[in-house]
């Protein structure tokens, strides 16, 4: 059912939230998801937050275990896992269907019980997208940022917000706001528009064509990977503000009181990444490059039905320091194997 | 398997074994004694020193054994220079078993077996020859083929001599790279010597290789050249691991990832992959 409020009154719907709520919050000029707390500033119309929300489900440092260690012997402590309902407030359509492509891998069997614990504490509230950016190509990938999947969504029209729960966690969020009722159809012009708005955008007809899971050896192949990863300077920024990326690493960190094992991101794009005590098999940019776009665009849907793990928020586009991306890399290696 | 990904179930060292200079075997169980879990010939496990590191290692003991679990471990690295300073009564962490396992069950069952290692690459092939001498009866004739650089590197050299050598229906032809004083046997490659013993593989129906990258490269290559099909060739690989459960990103061929698809490829499977490895 579809319920409206007045977009000023949006911040106090958020204070009334029983729980934690992670929303974007602008500081220093930078718009991040965070926890909200009074006197935070929140920006719910910036389209694309710095980073994605990926580190509410997935933190991009997790303390997952302490070992106390007395001469040959080792004790271990579990860290608890996430047992409180929370709230992601303002989540975008590319966000959140990049978490279900995260789903496909922490939750499969053996599931990862750090990741499930918050997967499953978590309510979302997503804004459907009023304003794309030239970068956003999420449509390409079969995304609409119109209707977004999550258990509240928004729509912002005017000086209003309409709202309408899609499940019924969002119903039982959502009965404790401070709502009137309203017009479903009143929602239609707003979600025309950005429909409108994203089919103007530059990479809107990008085409995937040639580009799966069936093509791996002429996509692995191909002699453009030299030159479109030339300029890469293995920064790892793409894989750090990318939504779908999830490689981490496993460390152990001796505090002179016990020894914390820990989970972080780490990036297909360093060249430690695969090194062993005798040498790595991607020795150079070239291999790492072709393997963070051959798991986007290949590997990981030739695993999942062909479910691409790219879902067109192009925040790689926007921060490359070095103008590369995955948009180039579709159009490169889709033409040629039209 | 252990009950939770990433979190691992304490073990202790019971006995160490120096195999070669580099190589020692270490006996591991539970705390409250026999093994932290089953497991498949072939499958891997991780171990770790709190505060070192974590890694994959083959588990070298056939699942046949009830009491304990081995893990045959070359010091190459940080963690395998810590794991070599271990003593008896040292608590390690283990967590597996992972991966899939060499066919014993289905494919290899009835076949002949040709076994091909090289140096510490007879760690993965040991669990599946002490499996097939255990239940002899599910299996052909045996025949293996193990080289090391030197004497002194083969690993597992009073098993193989006082065990292995002296059981009916198991041919071993062990080869060092150089000649050297008090070594009578053969000398030469692996490959080479795979090679020039002229296996069939109407008769040996299926083949097992391990070793360094380099030797798999031409005993495959041999055993091709011999009429080996590639169906009829297994081999083990090992990239760099975090997790073990195919979700830390690091150890793919392709789409496949050698900790959970791996690390038992078929020729032929592996034919299908990228040549990144």
């Amino acid at each position: 059912m579809m319920r409206k409020f007045a977009a000023a009154k949006v911040e106090d719907i958020i204070k009334s939230i029983p729980m934690p709520v992670y929303a974007p919050i602008e500081e220093n000029g930078l718009v991040q998801y965070d926890r909200y707390e009074e006197g935070a500033k929140l920006n719910l119309d910036t389209c694309k937050t710095e980073k994605s929300p990926k580190d509410v489900l997935f933190p991009q440092w997790e303390d997952m275990m302490h070992f106390r260690v007395e001469g040959k012997n080792i004790s271990l402590t579990e860290q608890e896992r996430c047992s409180q309902d929370y709230v992601l407030f303002g989540a975008r359509a590319c966000d959140l269907k990049a978490f279900e492509v995260l789903d496909r891998v922490f939750l499969v069997d053996p599931v990862d019980t750090y990741y499930a614990a918050r997967r499953a504490h978590g309510i979302t509230v997503a804004i459907a997208c009023g304003q794309p950016e030239d970068t956003c190509f999420c449509g390409v990938f079969g995304i609409d940022p119109a209707n977004p999947t999550a258990d509240v969504v928004l729509w912002k029209a005017g000086e209003e917000y309409y709202a309408e729960a899609q499940t019924k966690r969002g119903e039982e969020l959502m009965a404790n706001w401070e709502t009137e009722e309203a017009n479903a159809a009143d929602v239609e012009p707003v979600k025309a528009e950005i429909t409108k708005k994203l089919a103007e955008k530059p990479f809107a007809n990008l085409s995937l064509k040639g580009l799966d899971g069936d093509h791996m050896m002429e996509m692995f192949g191909s002699d453009k990977w030299k030159k479109l990863s030339m300029a890469c300077l293995g920064c790892g920024s793409c894989t750090f503000v990318c939504p779908t990326c999830q490689c981490y690493d496993i460390r152990d960190y001796d505090s002179g009181k016990d020894i914390q094992r820990y989970r972080c991101w780490d990036s297909c794009m360093y060249s430690d990444f695969t090194l062993m005590a005798h040498g790595t098999n991607r020795p150079t940019q070239v291999e790492r490059y072709r393997q963070r776009f051959m798991h986007k665009l290949c590997y990981y849907p030739a695993n999942n039905e062909g479910l691409y793990s790219c879902v067109g928020c192009g925040r790689c586009v926007r921060k490359c320091p070095m103008n590369l991306n995955i948009v180039k890399v579709i159009k490169a290696l889709g033409e040629e194997n039209k | 398997m252990t009950k939770e990904t990433l979190v691992p179930v304490l073990g202790v060292v019971t006995d160490v074994r120096v195999d070669t200079p580099d190589v020692k075997t270490f006996r591991v169980n539970a705390l409250e004694g026999g093994k932290c879990f089953e497991h498949k010939p072939g499958q891997c496990a991780m171990l770790s020193i709190p505060g070192v590191g974590e890694a994959m290692f083959s588990i070298t003991s056939s699942p046949t054994n009830k009491e304990f679990m081995e893990f045959s471990i070359k010091k190459c690295g940080c963690l395998t220079e810590w794991l070599h300073r271990m003593e008896v009564g040292q608590q390690i962490t283990v967590r597996g078993p992972y991966g899939n396992a060499f066919p014993v069950d289905t494919d290899l069952k009835g076949q002949s077996l040709l076994f091909v290692a090289g140096g510490i690459g007879l760690a993965p092939l040991r669990s599946v020859i002490n499996y097939v001498r255990d239940n002899r009866a599910d299996y052909g004739k045996v025949a293996i083929v193990y080289g090391s650089r030197s004497k002194d590197d083969l690993v597992d050299y009073p098993e193989i001599v006082n065990e292995w050598c002296q059981e009916a229906g198991i041919d071993v032809y062990l080869t060092i790279d150089a000649a050297q004083e008090g070594w009578d046997g053969h000398v030469g490659f692996v490959p080479n010597y795979v090679g020039e013993l002229g296996f069939n593989p109407d008769t040996y129906g299926r083949a097992l290789v391990c070793g360094p990258p380099i030797m798999i490269k031409f005993t495959l290559q041999a055993l091709e050249k011999l009429g080996f099909g590639h169906t009829q060739v297994y081999t083990t690989m090992e990239l760099r691991m975090k997790c073990g459960v195919g979700k830390c990103g690091r150890c793919n061929i392709g789409h496949k990832y050698v900790c959970k698809d791996g690390p038992v490829f078929r020729y032929d499977e592996l034919g299908e992959l990228p040549d990144e490895y």
